[in-house]
């Protein structure tokens, strides 16, 4: 019997009205195409307390965020890391983690799915202006690159 | 002797509070406190990002101003676009999609801020060690309060999605109505768990009456300062979340105004600039900027109304005004019992809504006399928001003014912090967590929303300022921790 792909949710999320803070949304948006039963996408403008109601129910998560993450650069634009599940100490609606959205799902429901985070690095984000930044936009298509064929090596693993 | 010893003021960032401030301590030459002053860095440029939008976006756009209350402002957007496009009455279908709307919003919102935002303050006690002051240590000793919690949220969530058309950045409400009703198995979907949301809310007002009455002393005493309220009432007086007149109180509950037609706020409320602040401090012309602050918000309501217009909630409306003595209620820490009360109105109306056929109407929008000007005013679950636009000949807006909930409270914050602080701090040897957790349970208390740092992954800012008697910054902090870990291809 042939092995059951992996079911995963994927959150981008941030603010598409601030700049690069949309990355994350705008990444969901580009990968629409690929959504499927074993992939749901999602948007939100921050994490909140209900993700880790929707992520129980999936094998794995894989949240999508901008990130300045003084590593990041033209070279290596993004990030991509599993995560644990860890106490976000500073819960609030804007502030939660993706770790803590684990941690949720650990404490509440008894659920560990496999979490990934994947930050795109982004470089504006003090204006109202929907549109990302000409960098943004290629650091975006580069991390997109990567998570299809992540994906896909997940698929066939 | 004169304090001149650089202190480093640890505080952390305020957590728990929607988005991030800063609050900077000023010191006498005895190490008293002073002042204390609540800094939101507000995101500015907002009103030239919407200059030159066409009309009809605007309740979209606006949504991009908040991910904290987008909802609030989508309804506040398209309401003052209704006085535009001339409609003053909407459709019954269209406004009750739109309350339903607005319901599910104040319900969700209010539901997260106390279950899982401030009740680890209650429960825990301000004084409880960070690592157990948290929704984790909420989790492993009331599991069944946080699971409530994480349900209820959800509930509201699901009226939004079904009435807003997206659970973020919904496109529902238009100018002139609404555009979509809902279906009859939206509705259904719904009204299976109307009543266990019912029960729960009756069991949060519960905990948070109990918490204000076996912590009397504690309430009395923390942030408990006199002021005016104001807040939208219904032509009878009764509470009314999305729209009616203005009635303001002063601290002892007499009226300083009633009914106003919000249309005409300029002419009673101005705002004024401090230095040190990028947030401006309204106040009620009539008593000037010393005397003419406010709060808005649920204590303030429960403060104005005259009655709640459904039943539960009016029954622990007429407890909490018995506990207050028929008087305005001005403490700080009251807002949390006022909030619980406020997402029990909001759950029976709710259902009520839900049983109600007009939600299945196909009259959704109406068209009048064109307006240049719209204006408009709703109970957003942090107070009153208004929204205020001038739009040109060609739909292009051209003029755009907001003035949010967390502004209208700015002056109680910053008092609230005060009266802490030199409860607290003031001659100290040492500042504590303890004591920073108490400035922070004081801004906590108003939900404020300072949501305008954006979030990206790394940036985690911790701001921390320390002034002495001769208002020289002796200590300053700020730092990014990384959080992202590493990992490129």
């Amino acid at each position: 019997m042939p092995k059951q792909a992996p079911r995963i949710l994927m959150i981008g999320y941030g603010n598409p009205g601030r700049q690069d803070d949309g990355l994350g949304p705008a990444f969901i948006a580009q990968f629409e195409a690929h959504a499927s039963d074993q992939l749901h996408l999602q948007t939100n403008y921050q994490l909140t307390v209900e993700d880790a109601y929707d992520a129980q129910a999936y094998d794995q998560v894989i949240f999508v965020d901008a990130s300045i993450d003084a590593r990041l650069n033209t070279e290596t634009p993004f990030s991509f890391e599993a995560i644990e599940a860890t106490n976000d100490s500073g819960l609030g609606s804007h502030s939660l983690s993706p770790n803590g959205v684990i941690r949720l799902c650990e404490t509440l429901y008894d659920k560990s799915p496999k979490a990934f985070v994947l930050g795109i690095l982004g470089y504006e984000f003090d204006q109202f202006e929907e549109r990302l930044s000409g960098q943004a936009s290629q650091n975006l298509q580069k991390a997109s690159i990567f998570l299809q064929n992540w994906l896909q090596s997940q698929a066939h693993a | 002797m004169k304090t001149k010893k650089a202190r480093i003021l640890e505080i952390e960032p305020l957590t728990r509070v929607e988005g991030h401030g800063k609050v900077t301590v000023h010191l006498d030459e005895n190490n008293k406190v002073t002042e204390a002053r609540l800094h939101i860095v507000e995101f500015r440029g907002f009103e030239r990002f919407i200059q030159g939008r066409l009309l009809w976006e605007v309740p979209v756009i606006v949504q991009r101003l908040c991910g904290i209350c987008p909802v609030s402002h989508h309804l506040a957007a398209a309401k003052a676009m209704d006085m535009i496009v001339g409609v003053d009455q909407l459709t019954p279908t269209a406004e009750k999609m739109r309350r339903l709307m607005h319901y599910g919003q104040v319900m969700q919102s209010n539901v997260l801020h106390f279950f899982h935002l401030c009740s680890p303050d209650l429960l825990f006690g301000f004084s409880a060690p960070a690592k157990k002051r948290n929704i984790f240590s909420i989790i492993k000793e009331f599991p069944d309060l946080a699971k409530k919690g994480v349900l209820m949220r959800k509930f509201g969530q699901e009226v939004i999605l079904h009435t807003a058309g997206k659970k973020i950045h919904g496109n529902s409400a238009i100018p002139g109505g609404i555009n979509k009703n809902l279906s009859i198995a939206e509705r259904d979907s719904l009204l299976k768990d109307i009543d266990q949301m019912l029960e729960w809310s009756q069991e949060a007002v519960d905990i948070s009456k109990n918490y204000t009455l076996e912590h009397l002393g504690l309430v009395e005493a923390f942030g408990n300062f006199k002021s005016n309220h104001m807040s939208l009432v219904r032509e009878d007086g009764a509470l009314d979340l999305y729209d009616g007149g203005l009635r303001a109180i002063d601290a002892s509950g007499n009226l300083i105004f009633d009914h106003m037609d919000y249309r005409n706020f300029d002419q009673f409320i101005m705002e004024e600039v401090k230095p040190w602040s990028y947030m401006k401090f309204p106040f009620i012309k009539s008593r000037g900027n010393l005397d003419g602050w406010y709060r808005v918000g649920p204590l303030a309501r429960m403060n104005t109304i005259s009655f709640i217009d459904t039943p539960l909630a009016n029954a622990r409306h007429a407890e909490f005004r018995e506990f207050s003595k028929h008087k305005p209620a001005n403490m700080t820490l009251a807002y949390h019992w006022a909030r619980m009360i406020e997402v029990l109105h909001c759950v029976e109306k709710i259902k009520e809504l839900l049983l109600d056929p007009d939600l299945q109407g196909s009259d959704l929008k109406l068209t009048g006399e064109r307006r240049e000007e719209g204006i408009a005013v709703i109970e957003a679950p942090r107070g009153s928001l208004f929204h205020h636009y001038k739009v040109n000949e060609n739909d292009q807006v051209t003029y755009c003014n907001l003035i949010v909930s967390t502004t209208h409270n700015n002056t109680a914050m910053n008092l609230a912090v005060t009266d802490v602080a030199k409860k607290y701090i003031s001659g100290q040897s040492r500042i504590t967590e303890a004591m920073l957790n108490h400035i922070e349970v004081a801004v906590r208390a108003y939900d404020p929303c300072l949501s305008c740092a954006t979030h990206a992954l790394g940036q985690m800012p911790l701001v921390v300022e320390l002034f002495d008697a001769d208002n020289n910054l002796i200590d300053t902090g700020s730092q990014f921790v990384n959080k992202s870990p590493i990992q490129t291809t």
